[in-house]
């Protein structure tokens, strides 16, 4: 897989790029069409920021509005090396940050560009009037996160994502006054078009009048998020999914590393069968809460009844250095090795023990309440739990997709014209992602990298003229699209989308979760195989083609399980552990993940073949920073 | 715990609804009222009727999706708080409940309980905004301000735009939603520039999508989740006079 790399020493290559990018005349950007899914970060600052240059933007969500992409739900910050803390931060900080953080399995260039962006992304979001924290002096405030031991997460209370949002939403929707783009809300991509091997338009559903419509373009972005909602519960939105890029997948843009998936250690547990979600409660917390389970097995005592003595801190004893702040898939991985060796609090026994008595005793309870307060308020709203009193109660929720579509430095996938951005592709976060750099990556992808590579690609098409939307391709996708849906509704059987939903999310949790291995990878590929006959035979839909949540729901399972399978069989030819990707097959005697350079330093990227996976290897390589054993200890 | 539910059936927009009844047994109190509704709808499902259409998405009280009235209560009957994140333990055994769409002229039904609630991008557009394009930005810190006019401004900004506040207001007025984007923009150096021609476009805007005047209430901040104060609402009467009398 050829990336196409600029050349040149890594701290210039994107300068490069840049100097040398094609442009497309301003008379030109006017009749040339571009299609963007999905309003998150990455692709509300796209959409507006190509229409600020001038092109013709059509952007579609699936919610009511644009302003509700789950970018909304981020909590604790945003990454950039501004090292207004003057505590020794650069760019090659963040950058060597982010790879060893991603365990060596990103590459370089994109890591570096993502790192030297993040001090524009700062100065962008300020200026469009996102209440960052601020000191007394009225200078921007940070606070440290997760995985590094500088100061460099900005914040917004712990609203972050929300207000970034709100800056992208609103400058959308200036472009969209000024008749620039064209909002379709509410409207759900369900097929890609190709003619000509290029990526050319889509097929929606209208979700509130059930039309099928086609819309014909000159490039065609996705930036529709992440699929963590395949394993169900998790931190995402009931709407989140995978359809977008799986059927984009279908259509030849190749897959990367999808069983690279994240999973949050400071989610609130599962409570009973019938719950819909995981809430998060924000990694900031774990600046000031500290993370312990009884030291004895079963210990049926409330938590404020057990003695410190009695307390196992174990991020403490296990990582000295990093402590709570250890990365996410460790904090994770040590919480379910507590959890299924016995130790686990709470009613199910299924989480850990975050307590913030230390900090309120020696910052004070109004200290607590300024930084973190409505988390504080959501938990108890929960839970009914007053948190200020006694310990949360927290454990590890699927939350993060590291994989995606396969994209070169561009952010094109392996379909010309067919670009990927934010959360839906592979790119920078290599098998792990640090806290705080997705928020960044999403806005750097859409504010500052896709403004430049998009019309280098158009330059090349100036040709072509209007997409015509009466194309054979057109009318194909349309059937196919027509036919499933059809297929859907006329099932007869008993069991509902979500059943297979959540049937789905436990195979997944239970075999391609935090930790993986041969046996039970290859039992989940058949359950998954099982469930998915089982799915034609017997889901149950009522309603019609108009409005129908069920018929929606329905559309997404059915590509989570092909997906589904995709991780498996990913986590089975990965034979390593690395990051997220715990293969129980590869570990050191102290129960550290063992990374396997010398055969494993490459991104698998999987192009579909009717369910046969065919394997093509992205090789890393690392010029400027040595691979080492990820140590936090 | 037992309950039985009335909820507002309706087809589509143009169609007349009406209320329906259903009755739900065993349901736990850490169940969310969602999941409530959830359950619900799968025993719709397996008796072969359509499901009650409803909005959801985050679930966690911050995307804004949600809404409905619930025994005549924008959310429910907590304070400050999304139907996302009302739990069953805000109810007793043998409860009778109504769940209604949002009502405004503004916030047409879609279908059942579902609205739609444009009309709020529609004011965004007319002036909720800093015009800067990308690329424009000066250094963050170079013009510095506040911790407290940052901490104002956020309150402000806080907005999750649900439409709970003009679904409680007699007169369905947005005011609050406007008054605290206005707000949110003229505190900050960065959006003061335009503040006249903001809160002018934008007033206009939400008359012309037919949402009622504020008579001063002040039901809205008792609903709204993220308790936006309804000061920001006399702040933005304030900004238009200010511009009426000084940019005319
Ligand atoms: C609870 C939570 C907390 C987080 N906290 C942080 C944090 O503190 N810091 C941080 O850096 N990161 C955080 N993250 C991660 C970060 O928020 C996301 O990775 C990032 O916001 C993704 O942005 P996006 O634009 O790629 O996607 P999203 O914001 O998810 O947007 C996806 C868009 O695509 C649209 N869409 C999807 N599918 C379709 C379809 N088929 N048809 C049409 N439209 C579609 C949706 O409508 C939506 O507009 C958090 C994530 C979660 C879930
Ligand atoms: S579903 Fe997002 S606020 Fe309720």
């Amino acid at each position: 897989m050829d990336a196409k790399i600029p050349a040149g020493p890594l701290a210039e290559k994107w300068a490069s790029y840049k100097a040398h990018a094609k442009l497309v005349n301003p008379a030109n950007r006017k009749k040339m069409d571009i299609i963007v899914v999905g309003t998150g970060l990455a692709g509300a600052s796209c959409a507006a920021s190509l229409a600020e240059m001038g092109y013709q933007v059509k952007s579609f969500c699936f919610q009511d509005t644009p302003r509700r992409a789950h970018s909304v739900a981020a909590q604790g910050g945003v990454n950039a090396c501004k090292n207004y803390r003057n505590d020794g931060d650069s760019i090659y900080r963040m950058f060597y940050d982010t790879i060893k953080g991603g365990d060596f399995r990103a590459r370089e260039a994109n890591v570096y560009r993502l790192a030297e962006c993040s001090q524009q992304l700062i100065d962008q979001a300020v200026a469009q009037g996102v209440p960052f924290a601020r000191e007394y002096g009225g200078y921007l405030n940070n606070r440290s996160f997760g995985g590094v031991q500088v100061s460099r997460t900005f914040y917004a209370r712990g609203q972050t994502g929300q207000q970034l949002l709100l800056g992208a939403y609103q400058a959308l929707m200036r472009q969209e006054a000024a008749g620039k783009v064209q909002l379709f809300t509410r409207h759900e991509m369900l097929d890609l078009v190709l003619i000509d091997g290029k990526a050319k338009g889509i097929i929606t559903r209208d979700l509130q009048t059930g039309a099928i419509e086609r819309h014909g373009a000159h490039v065609v972005v996705l930036a529709t998020g992440g699929y963590g909602k395949m394993y169900y519960l998790s931190t995402l939105a009931m709407g989140c999914n995978a359809s977008a890029i799986w059927r984009a997948h279908k259509k030849g843009a190749c897959m990367a590393s999808p069983s690279w998936v994240q999973f949050h250690p400071t989610s609130l547990p599962q409570s009973g069968e019938h719950q819909s979600k995981l809430t998060l409660m924000s990694e900031s917390l774990r600046n000031d809460g500290r993370i312990w389970v009884p030291a004895k097995q079963a210990d049926e005592r409330a938590p404020n009844d057990i003695p410190e003595a009695e307390r196992d801190y174990y991020l403490e004893r296990r990582y000295p250095s990093f402590g709570n702040l250890a990365p996410r898939d460790i904090a994770s991985r040590a919480a379910k090795e507590r959890i299924d060796a016995g130790f686990g609090a709470g009613v199910m026994k299924n989480a850990v023990y975050l307590d913030f008595s230390k900090a309120i005793s020696e910052q004070g309870q109004n200290k607590i309440a300024e930084k973190y307060g409505n988390l504080f308020t959501m938990y108890q709203r929960i839970t009914g739990i007053n948190a200020y009193r006694q310990p949360m109660l927290i454990s590890p929720s699927a939350h993060f997709s590291m994989g995606g579509l396969w994209v070169d430095y561009e952010l094109m996938t392996t379909i010309p014209g067919l670009f990927a951005l934010g959360e839906a592709n592979f790119a920078d976060h290599g098998a792990n992602r640090l806290g705080a750099n997705s928020l960044l990556q999403a806005s750097v992808d859409g504010y500052f990298i896709a403004p430049y590579t998009i019309p280098n690609y158009l330059a090349g098409e100036l040709q072509g003229g209007k997409t015509d939307t009466d194309h054979p391709a057109f009318e194909a996708a349309e059937k196919a699209v027509r036919q499933q849906l059809q297929q859907f509704l006329q099932s007869k059987g008993q069991l509902p989308a979500d059943h297979f939903h959540k049937t789905l999310g436990k195979i997944l949790y239970d075999y391609c979760g935090l930790s993986r291995n041969r046996a039970g990878l290859e039992k989940a590929i058949r359950e998954i195989k099982a469930l998915k006959e089982q799915f034609y035979h017997e889901l149950c839909i009522t309603g019609n083609e108009r409005i129908n949540t069920e018929l929606e729901k329905a559309g997404r399972v059915a590509d989570y399980f092909e997906m589904g399978e995709l991780l498996c069989h990913d986590a089975l030819t990965r034979e390593e552990s690395c990051g997220a990707h715990f293969r129980e097959e590869h570990q050191t005697p102290e129960g550290e993940a063992l990374r396997d350079d010398e055969n494993f330093c490459f991104v698998s990227v999987w192009e579909w073949n009717k369910g046969e996976p065919v394997l093509h290897k992205e090789e890393l390589v690392f010029e400027n920073v040595k691979l080492s054993v990820r140590s936090y200890k | 715990m037992k309950l039985t539910l009335h909820i507002w059936r309706q087809e589509q927009g143009a169609s007349t609804g009406a209320m329906h009844t259903y009755a739900l047994t065993d349901i736990p109190e850490d169940m969310s009222f969602l999941e409530m509704l959830d359950l619900l709808n799968e025993q719709l499902m397996k008796q072969g009727e359509r499901v009650i259409e409803f909005d959801s998405d985050c679930r966690e009280g911050i995307c804004g999706q949600c809404g409905m009235m619930i025994n005549g209560r924008a959310h429910g009957p907590l304070k400050h708080t999304t139907t996302c994140q009302l739990y069953m333990r805000s109810f007793k055994d043998g409860d009778t409940i109504y769940a209604e769409p949002f009502r405004a002229a503004a916030f047409p039904v879609v279908c059942d309980l579902k609205i739609d609630r444009s009309a709020f991008d529609r004011i965004i557009g007319a002036g909720g905004y800093v015009s800067v394009s990308t690329g424009q930005a000066p250094e963050a810190n170079s013009i510095p301000y506040a911790h407290e006019t940052a901490e104002a401004a956020f309150d402000a900004a806080a907005c999750i735009g649900c439409g709970a506040c003009v679904a409680t207001c007699k007169n369905s007025s947005a005011a609050l939603f406007t008054g605290a984007k206005i707000t949110h923009m003229a505190l900050l150096p960065q959006g003061q520039t335009e503040t006249a021609a903001r809160t002018q476009k934008m007033v206009a805007q939400m008359h012309k999508e037919h949402f009622g005047h504020c008579t001063n209430t002040e039901a809205c901040e008792v609903e709204c989740p993220q308790q936006i104060s309804v000061l920001h609402i006399a702040r933005m009467n304030y900004e238009y006079n200010k511009a009426s009398l000084l940019h005319k």
